[in-house]
């Protein structure tokens, strides 16, 4: 359920020919009350449904804050698990292309500090079907980060993922690419972005491994920290607002658990700290480039200042 | 004028011509009319009739302040005699009569509340109808600003088809809406849009150049290429910049009026809302609020029957907005939205209530969004074409009122092409204009963030620009750092 959902096939055109596959019961179109569809979708998930919640992108689902956290996140823990919550919120996050402050924040972070939550960042396509249905068949509420920009390209997809029973397991991060020298993370768009630097890096001799995290809570500190245990070096890469970000949890739980191994300080990727500007040049600087990453990656092998 | 059918309302009469010389202004309170006693007692066939709305009513009355005090004593005055009849009963609320009859109010009038109307689609005066009169310089500016609304949404939005702009939203089929409206205001009252109303700042003196600057986000930008294209926001015509969360402006709008009311300020607060925004939570809280704090704000609603491809049908099952006032206890009228000078005179009289007796209102504007969305919709994926054409041909605003100017002899076909020729010309300049414009510069990134920027963003404005001085083949050229 959602604005446009159904009869428009989707804002997005995600929910495309869903309504005509399963009808009316099954695929329904809200008037525009954020708040009134969340708390609709949490009943409906207490009652024993599982309903799949869309906001037309994240920075709305603030009109609906409330129900997803403390209607959804926490009815399992104050009920003693006697309310099961197994719906899935699901739309647009991050930054897209030239629509402003209100249509462009990423919410991973304010998501990832609820416990109650699993909060998930697709990157491929594979990431999106496998990830989706763990989603929607998990019995927890889950909020499922995707990215506007991400709708429009296309990956190669597997025999396997085409199957209909294809999960992802919801807690584990995937290395897309593997290397020796510093490990970079990212999530959802930057993950392109990051395998681009890689790319560049190699051609100066430098062996980057990139995770693509995909589950941003629960966060697969095992597979970040045995990866930076093999390369001594870390640049985490996010898309907003640096403060109290995904990337600080991150570096966090690194110093925490392997500063030991590290070799050089772990770097931070992150937005400027301010509201997204519209105008071209100034959004191209408040999100970090390619080039940004490939700086930040050779900064840790000190190979510059 | 009222026909005294109950003994209740004869009274009221008289204690208000009593209590100050002067009649109530055109408001009928529910609990006075005739229908009242039976809507108390539960209604099937009796209620099915139209209540008394204002707009049914002549020019109004004289006005006077409206006092809560003086208000609460006249309801008990009101109910006593009401309990003339031994059947009223105490409760926090005030007096009720009861009844031992169970009757529910029906969910629907047979008939709509109708919608005031004074030119017919061919601009015609209709018979009976009264209006606002207006001179004919205050005419011809409507009309003038009316076409340049809809030759601006023509050409900018042909702008974001060819990728010049990122995107575009048309106001075409409520320029009346925007353009009447605006005429009706005072510079002083502030204006608080949702997103199709940019012909007010038209009206308040925003050139075409201050919308083209916006649209592409150019150093000229009054809003320094913050914005997407039609946020607009200018403080220079108390126009508050467009925020796209859906109905926030109203709670915002009751806030507002709440301060110019504490400050006495001989000017009110203008909130505008769509047919699908009215779903939203604020849309309730911004209504009850304002009726609750005595508010001077008016609230238009432009039912334009779409909320992307949402029908209203599928968006509420209430008469349209205008019945949902009284369930606040705002004062509400509905209009033809079409029609500029039914707009022109509804609005000039809201405000009139509004400021001299500091309540809210609320006017439910209809009208047809002949446009799609915005640029990212495509309407005949969800109406028919021929829908469209017909609301543009048969039911647009512009003409019906190019209609009536010409009839009064202040207008001709020589000055319309004159006029079109001209507009066109300075719409393509303006665009031309913008679109060579530098972009804001790297300063105006860091800015505006907090009142004085705080040590971690003077950090990043110093490590930002000492990268770009070191990496300049990272940065594509043409833009300005």
């Amino acid at each position: 359920m959602g604005e446009e959902v159904g009869e428009y096939q989707g804002a997005y055109k995600i929910t495309k020919g869903l309504l005509e596959k399963y009808g009316p019961e099954r695929v329904l179109d809200t008037p525009i009350t954020e708040a009134g569809f969340a708390g609709i979708g949490v009943g409906a998930a207490y009652w024993g449904l599982r309903p799949v919640v869309e906001f037309m992108t994240f920075n709305f689902s603030m009109q609906a804050i409330d129900h997803i956290i403390n209607s959804a996140a926490k009815s399992s823990y104050m009920s003693a698990g006697q309310i099961s919550v197994p719906v899935v919120f699901r739309g647009a996050n991050g930054a897209a292309a030239g629509v402003g402050a209100q249509h462009s924040q990423c919410y991973a972070a304010w998501y990832g500090s609820c416990p109650g939550l699993k909060v998930l960042t697709p990157y491929s396509s594979e990431d999106a079907r496998g990830l989706l249905k763990a989603a929607i068949r998990d019995p927890d509420p889950v909020v499922f980060l995707e990215n506007e920009l991400l709708y429009g390209e296309s990956f190669p997809v597997s025999a396997e993922a085409l199957d209909s029973s294809f999960c992802l397991p919801i807690g584990k991060a995937k290395i897309e690419r593997e290397g020796k020298d510093v490990t970079i993370t990212a999530f959802s768009k930057l993950v392109g972005h990051a395998l681009k630097a890689a790319d560049i890096l190699a051609k100066e001799g430098i062996s980057a491994e990139v995770i693509n995290l995909r589950s941003i809570r629960p966060l697969d500190r095992a597979t970040i920290n045995a990866s930076v245990r093999k390369t001594s070096r870390l640049v985490t890469v996010e898309e907003v607002f640096p403060q109290h970000g995904v990337g600080a949890e991150i570096c966090a739980s690194v110093v925490e658990e392997s500063f030991d191994y590290l070799d050089a300080p772990v770097e931070r990727i992150a937005g400027a700290d301010v509201p997204m500007p519209y105008a071209a040049n100034l959004e191209r600087m408040a999100v970090p480039q390619v080039e940004d990453i490939v700086r930040a990656a050779k900064r840790t092998c000190f190979r510059s200042r | 004028m009222w026909s005294a059918r109950s003994k209740a309302i004869g009274d009221y009469v008289k204690r208000c011509v009593c209590s100050n010389g002067r009649f109530m202004a055109g408001l009928v309170d529910h609990r006075s009319n005739p229908f009242g006693s039976s809507l108390a007692s539960g209604v099937a066939e009796t209620s099915r009739h139209a209540l008394p709305f204002p707009c049914n009513m002549a020019a109004p009355f004289l006005v006077r302040r409206f006092e809560s005090t003086l208000a609460g004593k006249q309801l008990e005055l009101l109910h006593a005699g009401d309990a003339d009849d031994d059947q009223a009963l105490d409760f926090p609320g005030g007096k009720v009569t009861y009844t031992p009859e169970m009757k529910f109010i029906w969910e629907n009038y047979v008939k709509r509340v109708p919608c005031y109307r004074v030119l017919d689609e061919n601009g015609d005066q209709i018979m009976g109808s009264n209006f606002k009169e207006m001179s004919k310089e205050v005419a011809l500016k409507m009309y003038n600003d009316m076409v340049t609304l809809q030759f601006m949404d023509t050409i900018f939005y042909e702008a974001q088809r060819q990728g010049r702009i990122s995107f575009y939203m048309t106001t075409i089929g409520e320029e009346a809406i925007n353009i009447a409206s605006a005429a009706a205001l005072n510079d002083d009252d502030l204006v608080l849009p949702q997103y199709r109303e940019p012909g007010v700042l038209l009206w308040r003196g925003f050139t075409l150049q201050d919308f083209a600057n916006q649209c592409f986000g150019n150093k000229d930008d009054g809003g320094k290429g913050r914005q997407m294209p039609v946020h607009y926001g200018s403080k220079k015509h108390n126009y508050l910049t467009v925020s796209s969360p859906i109905a926030t402006q109203l709670p915002q709008a009751a806030g507002i009026a709440y301060s110019l009311k504490m400050d006495k300020q001989d000017a009110c607060v203008v909130a505008f809302i769509g047919d699908g925004g009215t779903s939203e939570g604020d849309f309730h809280a911004g209504l009850n609020f304002a009726a609750v704090m005595e508010a001077p704000v008016i609230f238009i609603c432009r039912n334009n029957g779409w909320a992307i491809s949402t029908h209203i049908s599928e968006q509420f099952r209430s008469d349209g907005i205008v019945v949902k006032g009284q369930a606040y206890g705002i004062r509400s009228i509905r209009v033809d939205g079409s029609d500029a000078l039914a707009v022109y005179t509804a609005i000039h009289t809201a405000r009139e209530m509004a400021v001299s007796e500091q309540r809210p209102v609320l006017v439910e504007t209809l009208a047809y969004r002949i446009g799609h969305h915005s640029t990212s919709d495509d309407s005949t994926k969800y109406r028919p074409l021929d829908e469209i054409e017909y609301w543009k041909m048969a039911r647009n605003p512009v003409n019906r009122f190019r209609g009536w100017i010409e009839k009064k002899g202040w207008w001709s076909e020589k000055e319309e092409s004159e006029l079109r020729i001209s507009i066109k010309k300075q719409v393509l300049q303006a665009i031309q204009v913008a679109e060579r414009t530098e972009k804001p510069p790297i300063a105006e990134l860091f800015s505006d963030v907090y009142d004085q920027p705080p040590d971690n963003l003077r950090e990043q404005e110093t490590e930002l620009r000492e990268t770009i001085n070191k990496y300049p083949q990272d940065y594509p050229s043409g833009f300005p750092f």
